[in-house]
């Protein structure tokens, strides 16, 4: 079944704030086994003009995916989410995400498209610091595969 | 921001250094820790045969961090990435053995942006048993 148009627009509460831990980013740049020192030492980062370690690029995805869930679990849209795949992610950084972050989400359904039975939804995630000002802005589209039919 | 390429150094077709990067069942279940997605696709195999797949494939979003590392090694300043965004096009499917799979990334510089901010595009591939893992691969950077 078809998502309904009129929730293209619809905006979610912010969420509660994130408080990005040096340690946190530690273990995610550990994970993808990247060493690059301004995700783990202070004055690495500093000598780069941060003003402390910084987050690897998609370390933010963490945060925004969870702010989606909002989206994806709205009883009222009825995305079936058991068939969701996630189809494209890009993010636009107004600065990098950085250790002592408190960050809010605010997510926004950009659009929903049918194609080929498939429905595909863009959430559009707006990432605020606890100044207000912008972060970064995460797209996540993710792809409702048709249901096999009966 | 500081990044340790210079604009004036850059030109349209100035390829970045290629990477390789192994990826196994603990590197997932490393990955799945640290993200926070557990969905089981990336560590129980018979889940993932249930739905479907081949065997278990990697985090799209561990493809999508690793793939980038060829874009902020080169820079030196992660923070000189303006935009970065992928399509997930195939899964990288990771064997249970010693080896697991591998991602291999190459990047090219597509396109100088803007003079004065000195941004460039840089278009990325990735690839994993021969089958482009992702597409649109793009990262614009903010040179020195």
């Amino acid at each position: 079944m078809a998502l309904d148009q009129s929730f293209v627009g619809r905006t979610y509460p912010p969420t509660d704030p994130y408080e990005v831990g040096r340690e946190k980013i530690r273990e995610f740049a550990e994970a993808i086994g990247d060493t690059n020192p301004a995700y783990i030492d202070t004055e690495a980062a500093k000598a780069l003009g941060h003003s402390d370690v910084i987050a690897p690029p998609t370390f933010v995805f963490a945060i925004t995916f969870k702010a989606a869930g909002q989206v994806v679990a709205d009883p009222q849209l009825g995305l079936d989410y058991s068939r969701v795949v996630h189809g494209d992610q890009k993010f636009a950084y107004r600065r990098p995400v950085r250790a002592g972050d408190r960050l809010t989400v605010t997510s926004t359904i950009e659009s929903i498209r049918s194609m080929a039975g498939n429905e595909v939804i863009d959430i559009r995630g707006e990432v605020h610091d606890e100044a207000g000002e912008h972060v970064v802005t995460a797209i996540t589209k993710l792809v409702a595969r048709r249901a096999e039919e009966a | 921001m500081t990044a340790k390429i210079a604009y004036d150094d850059v030109e349209v077709g100035t390829e970045l250094p290629a990477q390789d990067f192994p990826v196994t069942r603990a590197t997932l279940v490393q990955y799945a820790g640290a993200s926070g997605d557990f969905n089981p696709i990336h560590w129980n195999e018979k889940f993932a045969k249930e739905v479907g797949l081949p065997d278990v494939i990697a985090h799209g979003m561990f493809t999508m961090a690793v793939a980038v590392r060829v874009v902020t090694d080169w820079v030196g300043d992660p923070g000189a990435v303006a935009e970065y965004g992928v399509r997930f096009t195939k899964p990288v499917v990771v064997p249970n053995d010693e080896d697991g799979a591998l991602i291999e990334v190459s990047a090219t510089v597509a396109a100088k942006l803007d003079d004065e901010e000195r941004t460039v595009r840089v278009d990325l591939t990735a690839k994993s048993a021969d089958q482009k893992v992702l597409g649109m691969s793009r990262a614009v950077v903010r040179l020195a």
